[in-house]
């Protein structure tokens, strides 16, 4: 790996910013995950920063199973995102479906419909889970 | 000015100001909004019908999911439909742990209501203050029920979990606590030059409106509708706490934020009330794997306003019908109207002040028509059908020469 290289992902280490989108989930995922960048657990340290746009994002960070509905956006919102990007599931439903599994509008997880590079499961997951999971994303980019 | 000038934008279903999907189509002049049209059923997910295959006791988790902040009020809301069915009378340790557990749900919906109204008007150091004090609150609930969301506390008959005199005592002095932080926030709320201007005027909804329009929960109370569920129609053991029903007669942004923040001193109240009192005895009875055949409609007052269950039974182990109105459906029809003829840069607050919850909402999917030719909401499956081929051919696609084809290639062979 040449050293520019080297550099680019030390910075993308440092400074990963993250897209929420809620794909169907009941809401629990989703304000656990803002909990998550709150100050009793402070996600933020690790130099990651919640944005508005896929544009800007590195990680999409998704909660709840892939309804019918979303499903088209969730891929459209996937495709936005610069290279190289990562998707994180957050908790059951997100993973494999969850109690939504076999629901007539749901599909399944994440993974049905974007590759996902972590999965993060828990009903919700707590947000110790989720910083436990980002830096395991994260750690693992190390070592490209 | 010209009528070039008039154009529609979309928002959501992703979108920076938006917390769940859902969209809004917006038809501005300027920056004034003239019309918004709301389309939900982004997170629909089939929840009623996924109750009719499930027994009545899974149910109760499955409701539970119907929305992550204010689960507890679907499964009681779930749970006291079905114990009217069956006639089960809890014991009423169970209807205070209920209550407890709905107040202290309502206390943390309040707070992080309060965080992301900050963050909507730009006052992010609130939703850091705010979601800071509201760990205070999860950490009791996880200790109560074991879970920080979803508690899982209810099952047909009473609850779970019991509590102990410590845990009491760690209640007690959290509550003590979070009254001192609201306390502060009131008085930010009512003194900061910058909130009050922000928040003030924005979003009205008049007492006639309110009424006409069906708002529920705090929306309603912030424009001097005295309406609480837990009040008019007690349930659990509300008919045994003295508490007031707040009401605010701003009747806009500002007049919901008062209203929510006065409303959880009076949380902090009944709270109080239910641990100093709490009645020794069994938690649950046991309640019959068959629910005998009957129906039962159950109120609720969530923290976002009056949520509906409504259960039927045909004597299995599975309900045959449930249909759950949860309260943000009751006021997105506001929306619309304190939206109208304001500006665009309001348009964030005036949604995240009703507090809504489209999870809970997503109860069905409309189907809407893409051509402005519709003039009938409601079709008929003959109508539907003619609608399909019309819409197809249309398009190019005809499909009656097939048919046809078809039917004779039958007879032929």
């Amino acid at each position: 790996m040449s050293t520019v290289s080297n550099i680019v992902n030390w910075a993308r280490i440092k400074s990963p910013w993250l897209l929420h989108f809620n794909t169907g989930a009941c809401n629990a995922c989703d304000i656990e995950i803002i909990a998550a960048l709150t100050p009793r657990y402070d996600l933020e340290r690790f130099g990651i920063q919640l944005k508005g746009t896929p544009r800007h994002a590195d990680i999409l960070v998704c909660s709840g199973p892939v309804t019918r509905q979303i499903e088209d956006r969730l891929v459209r919102i996937y495709e936005q995102m610069p290279e190289p990007k990562f998707v994180i599931a957050v908790g059951t439903c997100s993973c494999t479906g969850g109690v939504f599994k076999g629901c007539y509008n749901v599909k399944a997880g994440i993974d049905s419909a974007i590759p996902v590079a972590a999965y993060i499961p828990g009903c919700p997951a707590s947000p110790k889970a989720i910083i436990d999971g980002v830096v395991k994303l994260l750690s693992s980019l190390k070592e490209k | 000015m010209h009528d070039s000038h008039k154009f529609k934008i979309p928002i959501g279903p992703q979108h920076p100001a938006l917390k769940e999907p859902e969209s809004f189509s917006v038809a501005l002049k300027g920056e004034k909004i003239l019309g918004v049209d709301i389309r939900l059923g982004y997170n629909h997910r089939g929840i009623e019908k996924a109750c009719e295959e499930r027994t009545f006791l899974q149910d109760v988790y499955l409701v539970e999911r119907v929305c992550g902040i204010c689960s507890h009020s679907h499964s009681t809301c779930f749970v006291q439909a079905v114990e009217e069915i069956a006639g089960l009378e809890i014991p009423s340790r169970a209807k205070y742990l209920r209550t407890l557990i709905a107040e202290l749900e309502r206390v943390h919906s309040h707070l992080l209501w309060l965080g992301v109204a900050g963050h909507e008007i730009g006052f992010d150091t609130l939703l850091m203050y705010t979601w800071r004090d509201r760990e205070i609150v999860m950490d009791i609930l996880a200790q109560f029920t074991g879970n920080r969301v979803n508690y899982g506390m209810n099952t047909i008959g009473g609850v779970r979990r019991d509590i102990d005199v410590s845990q009491v005592k760690d209640a007690l002095k959290a509550v003590d606590t979070l009254q001192e932080r609201t306390k502060y926030y009131i008085e930010i709320a009512t003194s900061e030059v910058t909130i009050i201007k922000r928040l003030s005027g924005v979003g009205v909804l008049s007492y006639e409106d309110a009424l006409r329009l069906d708002a529920v929960g705090p929306t309603a109370r912030a424009s001097g509708v005295k309406r609480d569920v837990r009040k008019d129609d007690p349930y659990a053991a509300y008919a045994d706490v003295s508490f007031d029903v707040i009401t605010d007669n701003h009747s806009d942004v500002y007049g919901r934020t008062v209203v929510r923040l006065k409303e959880l001193l009076e949380s902090f109240k009944i709270i109080r009330q239910v641990l100093e009192n709490l009645p020794a005895g069994p938690i649950a009875i046991k309640a019959p794997r068959k629910i005998p055949a009957g129906e039962a409609i159950s109120r609720y007052e969530a923290p976002r306003g009056e949520d509906v269950h409504f259960v039927k039974s045909n004597g299995g182990e599975k309900p045959e019908r449930v249909k759950i109105r949860a309260p943000t459906l009751a006021n997105v029809q506001a929306v619309k109207h304190m939206l109208k003829d304001r500006f665009l840069a309001d348009m964030p607050i005036v949604i995240a002040a009703i507090d809504p919850c489209f999870s809970c909402t997503d109860r069905s999917i409309e189907i809407s028509y893409l051509d402005d030719a519709r003039k009938k909401e409601v079709l008929t499956w003959p109508e539907l059908h003619a609608y399909s081929i019309d819409w197809h051919r249309k398009r190019g696609i005809d499909f009656s020469s097939l048919n046809k084809k078809l039917k004779e290639g039958f007879k032929t062979s």
